[in-house]
């Protein structure tokens, strides 16, 4: 395959036509070649199938002292509904018009951030705080959609919370639940 | 004059070396390979923008789909002594061999009541039973049970907590996953991990 000849051609003039002898030398191109394109595949293999993970970190519910209390002027609440909707609001809830909105860059994305300005502004350079309410008819991803959101927006402080009958309610004004 | 003759060399290269090498390569990549453990249910993790990797060993894994929980943990001493521990719990002896079958299994999804017929059943038809799921309840408490005792024994066996994770079906209704959290927060963990994809920012 590779191997050039090197007999130097062939001058036999006469004489007896003798039988070649063969090489023992096995061609081992395309052995190695199989080997490597193994390697290869193993060691992508091995290396992409490590699992990777957020860190979710839940308040305590035990230690009371920990908790602080809500200022209700700098909370923004997410209640996740059903058919992957969102409704927010700021404040306590039933004081504020709540809004119905979607994931997303236009949707949660900016409302995030334009409540996190507004927040900023008006309490003089506190940070918002955001919670969580997934409803039983939201699911998995939503919460997962909605954690990404506020590490996008870099909103530090957030916490999952169970919703409450009223905002239950709330939703099922909107359809959502 | 006589012409000088260059002798021509031959190109061929001994290649032995090289696949000897390759070879030993190959042979240590396969043995470290680790196959990934089927699921028992299918789960579409969801996607995350900012993942870290996960360790290998001293973890636990919580499934959950179609609104069944399954649970498995890494290292077969844990799983030797968590299934010992259980056994206690709910007055169940399993035999040397039942416990030499639990080892194996990445991950269980059995009631209690039915795990000791479902240890004894042939390897080879394990796959075809369907699994309903650990029991989420706080009437049997089984999962708790399950983590409390994995966690036991890693903290007994190996002196680490236990690192707690959670793997998701992206569509799987909240409820489920709210009991399995609520279940987590119960024994105190409240830092744990979620499986996800990366995806990127926008």
């Amino acid at each position: 395959m590779a191997e050039l000849d090197t007999s130097g051609g062939g001058k036999h003039k006469g004489g007896k036509v003798r039988s070649k002898k063969s090489s023992t030398r096995v061609d081992l191109t395309a052995m190695v070649d199989l080997a490597f394109l193994l390697i290869t595949f193993f060691m992508l293999t091995t290396t992409l199938l490590k699992p990777k993970a957020m860190d979710l970190a839940m308040p305590d519910k035990d230690d009371q002292k920990t908790q602080m209390p809500v200022p209700a002027s700098r909370t923004m609440t997410i209640l996740l509904g059903s058919s992957n909707k969102i409704e927010w609001y700021m404040g306590e809830p039933g004081k504020s018009a709540p809004t119905v909105d979607n994931f997303g860059k236009t949707g949660l994305r900016k409302a995030l951030l334009d409540n996190y300005d507004k927040v900023k502004k008006e309490s003089g350079g506190k940070e918002m705080i955001v919670l969580i309410k997934p409803s039983d008819k939201s699911n998995y991803g939503n919460m997962v959609n909605a954690l990404d959101e506020l590490n996008i927006t870099n909103i530090q402080i957030h916490a999952i919370v169970d919703i409450t009958q009223p905002e239950i309610d709330e939703l099922k004004k909107q359809n959502l639940y | 004059m006589p012409r000088v003759k260059i002798a021509r060399k031959s190109t061929a290269t001994d290649m032995t070396a090289m696949c000897d090498v390759a070879f030993l390569l190959l042979t240590f990549f396969i043995m470290t390979s680790k196959f990934k453990a089927d699921d028992p249910v299918p789960v579409a993790i969801p996607a995350y923008s900012k993942t870290v990797v996960l360790p290998e060993d001293n973890i636990a894994t919580i499934t959950i789909g179609s609104g069944k929980v399954f649970f498995g943990v890494e290292g077969v001493n844990i799983r030797k002594s968590m299934l010992e521990e259980m056994g206690h719990q709910y007055n169940i002896a399993f035999t040397p061999a039942e416990t030499t079958m639990f080892m194996t299994l990445p991950t269980i999804g059995v009631p209690m009541g039915s795990l000791k017929t479902f240890l004894d059943t042939d390897p080879d038809k394990m796959k075809e039973i369907v699994q309903p799921g650990i029991p989420t309840d706080s009437v049997s408490n089984e999962l708790f049970n399950w983590i409390h005792k994995a966690r036991e024994a890693d903290k007994a066996l190996n002196n680490k907590s236990l690192y707690i994770t959670i793997k998701g079906n992206s569509k799987e209704e909240y409820p489920t996953i709210g009991r399995v959290i609520q279940i987590l927060q119960k024994q105190k963990v409240n830092k744990f991990s979620l499986i996800t994809a990366q995806k990127s920012p926008n």
